[in-house]
């Protein structure tokens, strides 16, 4: 078997031009992860520019209400830039930097990573350019300003379903084509190895943190852990931490769209089978002869056919648990947060909040559930207008 | 028609290996270009199985497979589509797709099916020699060749590559995905006599060829020619009229190929 398998799933599935350039990465990743001058670099990035640790909140209001268990918000929306994407972008520029590159490219879905990574590179002054699908420029246009704003350059891409699918297959045609100063900041725990161990470590911290600060409030640590899951980065964050420890349920959250039943879904792992895509193998939306599935989501950020090939793994074991929420319960859950603990949540997050909101009651009240609240709404506010049919002008 | 090899591609001089998507723009007139092409002067035809998302391609290959899948096109048509033009075809025929549609397929199931229908090798973009394990034992099980790529940053892979490599090697010759280029600048012939040192094996050059002169100097500094979305250009251009234009570009770069040998 080769390299960076978990499981069965994972490996690397790209073309040849590519693969020395993730070999050096790879090399390098080995070199700085253990390099303290790069981690105290690091460590005063996240905790002066990102703001971490993020906060462990006590939604009280929400716990009566529900009237299970205690539940507490991972505010990862509280970092700078609005999501836990910041983390693994600036921790992957940081290495692109050392590594000699001058260039980042990025893919991005609702454009959280695209902020992110534009963040990171206007910091650490590298030229970046970022790939969007047309629908999701549209749906984010916020995002999209932001970047700009940053001095990125963004660039709509109108293959396929012009989505997060086809704006990953366009990064990494432009990466194929500029390798030497472009290091491709991939945006979750996907694509070839060694992407999703990197970003997975990166995004370790929240579950780091998550474990510190229940530690701390209650002497104890939480029987479960909630996260939205697209490719997966924000839900491997808060569950790595957990995985060796059997009495803690984690469990991700997938984007039915209109529902499981339908054509309208991203919910990989229920409607998924297993396949080689976008350098790897792991469970994704597709039809019988393999042809990947035009996939559908509210959410621009979940809008994805495949799954981490970690959480692929996880899966299969059953180590995890994977539902999947429809749009109308995300939709449903944003409001809810928002109304009863003042929090607007990204949609993403919102598929998390939708499963605490089922989940919470069949708890008991001496039970503790932490939700990764993986992004703020802003950006989501004129989309949910829409969805309740008032047009609001951004 | 069992003892057709890759091998026979490189018999008569410097190889011309075209490439065309099946089912593009219907698998009728895919039927009909495939023989007309080997009577051209093809001698290796690479023939490319559709796939959603081809991410090692250019927009011009890309809208091929797309135009394809609109169609109709599925991987049993296509094994419908090989068997029948097998009848009347000799020269050796791959199949290039990517890896989900092998998987997918059961990659036993396929490549049974593929041997039987009479496809001598198989191309697969993105499956590099680190997951060729993947593919190669069910490829040698039922005699079919896995094509392995080079590429201008294989640099100290090239050798590793070469000594595992079967068939051909297929080389290429720049960055980027597949489509026309004005100028190729890689040191093509040094990467060439890398793979010659390791093994006595055909090496052919393929992305971003399309003029006869190209074909020339890219055949002198190897064994042969390949491509791809210079034909898929004229079959959107054309539609079901391609053979004819198709045809007459085979033969003109058939004779670049040809002045290399010369």
């Amino acid at each position: 078997m080769s390299n960076g398998r978990f499981g069965i799933h994972g490996g690397q599935y790209i073309p040849e031009t590519l693969m020395n350039a993730v070999l050096e990465l790879e090399q390098a990743y080995n070199k700085f992860k253990d390099d303290p001058e790069f981690n105290a670099e690091l460590d005063d990035l996240m905790k002066n520019y990102t703001g971490r640790p993020s906060l462990l909140y006590y939604a009280k209001k929400m716990t009566e209400d529900l009237g299970g268990a205690k539940i507490y918000l991972k505010r990862e929306d509280l970092n700078h830039t609005g999501s836990h994407k910041i983390n693994n972008a600036i921790a992957q520029c940081l290495l692109a930097k050392k590594m000699g590159k001058t260039r980042v490219i990025a893919e991005t879905g609702a454009g959280q990573h695209g902020v992110a990574t534009a963040t990171a590179a206007a910091l650490l002054g590298m030229e970046c350019e970022v790939y969007m699908g047309r629908l999701d420029c549209e749906r984010q246009a916020l995002n999209v300003y932001r970047m700009k704003l940053l001095g990125t350059k963004v660039h709509p891409v109108d293959t396929g379903t012009k989505t997060l699918k086809d704006a990953v297959s366009e990064t990494f045609r432009e990466w194929v084509s500029r390798i030497d100063d472009t290091h491709y900041v991939l945006g979750s725990v996907m694509g070839p190895h060694p992407f999703p161990t990197i970003v997975r470590d990166f995004q370790a911290v929240i579950s780091k943190e998550i474990k510190a600060q229940m530690l701390e409030r209650e002497g104890r640590l939480p029987d479960a852990v909630l996260a939205c899951v697209g490719g997966g980065s924000n839900a491997i964050g808060a569950f790595y931490h957990f995985i060796d420890e059997p009495s803690v349920r984690l469990i991700g959250c997938e984007a039915a769209g209109r529902g499981i039943d339908t054509f309208e879904t991203a919910a990989t792992l229920s409607t998924g089978r297993l396949g080689i895509f976008h350098g790897m193998k792991s469970y994704f939306c597709q039809d019988e002869y393999g042809q990947i599935a035009p996939v559908y989501s509210i959410s621009a950020g979940l809008d994805y056919p495949g799954i981490g090939p970690e959480h692929a793994m996880l899966f299969d074991s059953g180590r995890a648990d994977y539902v999947a929420i429809t749009d109308d319960e995300a939709v449903d859950a944003f409001e809810y947060l928002s109304r009863m603990e003042g929090i607007i949540p990204a949609i993403e997050s919102a598929h998390a909040i939708a499963h605490a909101i089922k989940l919470a009651p069949t708890m008991g009240k001496d039970q503790i559930m932490v939700i990764n609240v993986s992004g703020r709404g802003d950006k989501d506010v004129a989309a949910m207008a829409r969805y309740r049919g008032e047009d609001i002008h951004e | 028609m069992s003892n057709i090899t890759i091998a026979d591609a490189f018999k008569n001089g410097k190889a011309f290996i075209p490439f065309l998507t099946c089912g593009d723009p219907d698998l009728e007139t895919t039927a009909k270009l495939i023989p007309a092409m080997a009577e051209a002067g093809a001698d290796l035809i690479e023939l490319g199985i559709p796939f959603s998302d081809p991410t090692a391609e250019g927009p011009v290959i890309q809208d091929g497979n797309l135009r394809a899948l609109s169609a109709g096109c599925t991987t049993d048509r296509v094994f419908d589509l090989v068997r029948e033009v097998r009848k009347t075809v000799t020269i050796p025929m791959v199949f290039m797709t990517y890896a989900n549609v092998v998987y997918s397929y059961g990659a036993e199931r396929f490549l049974q099916t593929a041997a039987e229908v009479g496809i001598q090798g198989l191309i697969l973009p993105d499956v590099p020699y680190e997951e060729k394990n993947e593919f190669d034992p069910l490829c040698k099980k039922y005699g079919l060749e896995l094509i392995s790529m080079i590429a201008p940053t294989s640099h100290d892979r090239i050798r590793t590559i070469a000594s595992e490599a079967n068939g051909f090697v297929y080389c290429v010759s720049s960055l980027g995905v597949t489509g026309v280029r004005s100028e190729i600048t890689t040191d093509i012939g040094a990467m060439v006599k890398l793979v010659k040192e390791v093994r006595d094996i055909p090496c052919a050059v393929g992305f971003g060829i399309s003029t006869p002169e190209q074909a020339e100097s890219m055949s002198r500094v190897s064994d042969g020619a390949i491509v791809g979305s210079a034909i898929v250009k004229i079959v959107a251009q054309y539609g079901r009229d391609c053979i004819p234009p198709v045809c007459d570009y085979v033969r003109s770069m058939k004779n670049g190929c040809r002045k290399a040998d010369a």
